[in-house]
């Protein structure tokens, strides 16, 4: 049995769909993170699990009981705020209590409760303050301890962290991760940041126009994805998308790039990745998808035992981000990233020999944009 | 220390001198009617036919207050205006809290439990506010008839708070407004229904919109003056109507400075609602419910 079940829910705003027969199921424990860009009805699926928003059709299942026409008060969820939502007349204790005061738990049960979340929280000091009077991480972790004081059946977090600062963002990202391991509590997650997305889900729902294209583990979205809006949303920098030629036979696949000016460049397509359907597009422009990562710097000692396939172009611009450099260079008819190691010595103007793993590629069809291999 | 870089040239100083001095005189202009009434209240009658307006009481005395609290004729009776100025408490006090009570539910209603049709009600209402007194007299006064409470004070109570709500509406409606719905969302998945959100989370932050309510009820029902000549019954007319009666019942030579200190009393508790409740026109009670 699932710990939260969305059945075929469907949500219209007057005669605007932003939710279109979504279905999901997670287990009791499982982090679960919607993601996708402003506007993919993410948020309104939280609010439908919420049961802030009624939806217009199919059904909403927690631990087997069917809660989709039952009021907020009724369902055994809890949810932090992307504003927080802390009650500014109570203090930091009454805002921890009153879920539990709303729900008759006696004062005894609920004291105990606002000291082991305070103390897990580590916000014990802050009890008797106003909201008013907290910084922005602190007014985090007291709507975190409302949420976690109640211990509801599920938690839903609408982009907690995206009133932060980005280190605080970090370290609380963290914190929020520790909590899960440590607790084992079942999360659905909002987020329009997909490293937030990456570093915690256990598995990851990628959303757009209202629909979930994609539900995996982190890292079937990541190298696996199941289309090219998944593969450009997942990911900093995004993936490369390059226009390629198919052509060859089963086993003896080959990619042409035709670059302005120079030489058409071919990569051959490794015969592990081949897929029935690329038969049919022989012939075809089909896009190309590579991540920075992908691409490595031509090391002169290794020289043809290197693996990867080689190709070389002039780099238009270095940055460095102090872990690694990042290179923009042209190839076909964009310009690509590269992600290359702290030590790449090479200035903008030079040509930069590099090789591709094209085992990790991705192949999409160039208009409807599904994966092909 | 004022927070602004002015120029510090000769014409500059001596245009903003003139400003100041267009101000004050403008302020003092505004005054003279409030001295003069003041002055008038406590001088003896001789002293007002004699000298100029303006002039200062040789023998100030308290006696026109007096009289006119405790035995100045309004009409008929000769008990002064003070019966009627807990008349008007006993109208002011019910009606400015029933009013300022259900306008803030109804703001609250409009506002975070939307309904269908929200706006047009929210729209209909604020029509309320620009209904003249005077249209509504007469069905008013049937409307009384039928529901047994003409010439009543609850009947005019009931007229107060029929008008007011139109105005606490609109009060309570635009302020809750910026109030974050996520507030009440929260408090919904925390369990709270529709009144204990209302009172645990809504009203505690109402402070500043409460106390404007309060000042605009409390001003408009305590300085009206047609329905309550119109509605109320002979022992429970307010103020208004008797400071009008207290004026114009003529027995022998005119009383101005009783007239004056009528006058002063029936307006001195709008003036104490403003000095006392204008400190608590302070925003910000809301600041960081969200992002500070």
């Amino acid at each position: 049995m699932s710990a939260l079940e969305i059945d075929n829910v469907c949500k219209d705003f007057g005669t605007t769909r932003v939710l279109e027969e979504v279905s999901l199921a997670i287990d009791s424990g499982e982090f679960l993170i919607l993601v996708g860009p402003s506007g993919c009805g993410k948020s309104t699926l939280m609010n439908a699990i919420a049961g802030l928003e009624p939806v217009t059709s199919g059904r909403i299942l927690v631990g087997g009981d069917d809660i989709t026409w039952r009021t907020p008060a009724e369902r055994d969820i809890a949810m932090v705020f992307q504003s927080y939502a802390l009650y500014p007349s109570m203090t930091v204790h009454g805002n921890i209590a009153f879920g539990l005061e709303m729900r008759k738990v006696p004062r005894v049960e609920r004291e105990a409760a606002v000291e082991r979340v305070a103390d897990l929280l580590q916000i014990s000091h802050l009890l008797n303050r106003k909201p008013a009077q907290l910084s922005g991480g602190q007014r985090q972790r007291v709507a975190m301890g409302r949420a976690l004081a109640r211990e509801p059946q599920i938690y839903l977090f609408d982009e907690p962290l995206s009133n932060l600062d980005a280190k605080l963002r970090v370290e609380m990202r963290t914190e929020i991760k520790k909590l899960h391991q440590r607790l084992g509590t079942t999360i659905v997650y909002v987020t329009h940041d997909q490293i937030e997305a990456m570093t915690l889900a256990d598995s990851i729902a990628v959303m757009r126009d209202g629909r979930i294209l994609q539900l995996g583990s982190p890292d079937e979205v990541y190298n696996n994805p199941a289309d090219m809006f998944v593969a450009g949303f997942m990911g900093s920098p995004s993936m490369n998308f390059i226009e390629a030629r198919l052509d060859g036979e089963p086993g003896a696949y080959r990619l042409h790039i035709a670059t302005d000016g120079e030489a058409e460049l071919t990569l051959p397509w490794p015969a592990s990745r081949e897929t029935p359907a690329l038969a049919e597009h022989v012939g075809r422009t089909l896009t190309l998808g590579l991540r920075p990562e992908h691409f490595a710097e031509e090391d002169a000692r290794l020289g043809d035992r290197a693996e990867g396939t080689p190709l070389s172009a002039r780099v238009s611009v270095v940055e460095p981000t102090g872990a690694d450099i990042l290179l923009r260079l042209p190839l076909g008819d964009t310009e690509i990233t590269a992600r290359v190691g702290p030590d790449c010595r090479v200035a903008p103007g030079e040509r930069l020999g590099l090789r591709v793993d094209m085992r990790r590629a991705v192949l999409f069809d160039a208009e409807t944009e599904a994966r092909l291999a | 220390m004022d927070n602004v870089i002015r120029a510090r040239t000769p014409a500059a100083r001596a245009w903003r001198l003139m400003l100041h001095l267009v101000l004050i005189l403008a302020a003092l202009w505004y005054l003279l009617p409030l001295a003069v009434m003041v002055l008038t209240s406590i001088k003896p009658l001789d002293e007002i036919g004699a000298g100029s307006l303006l002039a200062l009481p040789e023998n100030p005395t308290l006696a026109p207050w007096l009289k006119a609290w405790g035995s100045a004729c309004t009409g008929m009776r000769c008990d002064g205006v003070s019966g009627y100025f807990w008349n008007s408490f006993a109208i002011v006090i019910p009606a400015v809290a029933i009013a300022t009570l259900i306008g803030a539910l109804n703001g609250y209603a409009l506002t975070k439990w939307r309904f269908k049709g929200a706006e047009l009600v929210f729209a209909m209402m604020l029509f309320g506010c620009f209904i003249p007194f005077q249209v509504i007299l007469l069905p008013m006064a049937q409307t009384l008839g039928w529901l047994g409470l003409s010439s009543s004070r609850v009947g005019l109570i009931f007229v107060h708070v029929v008008f007011g709500i139109a105005f606490t509406t609109l009060f309570f409606r635009n302020f809750y407004v910026s109030i974050p719905d996520e507030l009440v969302s929260a408090a919904k998945l925390d369990g709270a229904g529709f009144f204990r959100i209302f009172w645990r989370i809504l009203l505690p932050v109402s402070k500043p919109i409460i106390v404007v309510s309060v000042i605009w009820q409390f001003t408009q029902i305590w300085n009206d003056f047609l329905f309550g000549v119109a509605f109320s019954g002979h022992d429970t007319q307010p103020v208004t109507v008797a400071l009008n009666n207290l004026v114009n019942t003529s027995t022998g030579v005119k009383e101005y400075n009783v007239d004056m200190a009528a006058a002063m009393i029936a307006a001195l508790p709008t003036l104490v609602v403003y000095v006392l409740a204008g400190k608590y026109f302070v925003r910000g009670l809301t600041a960081g419910s969200v992002k500070g």
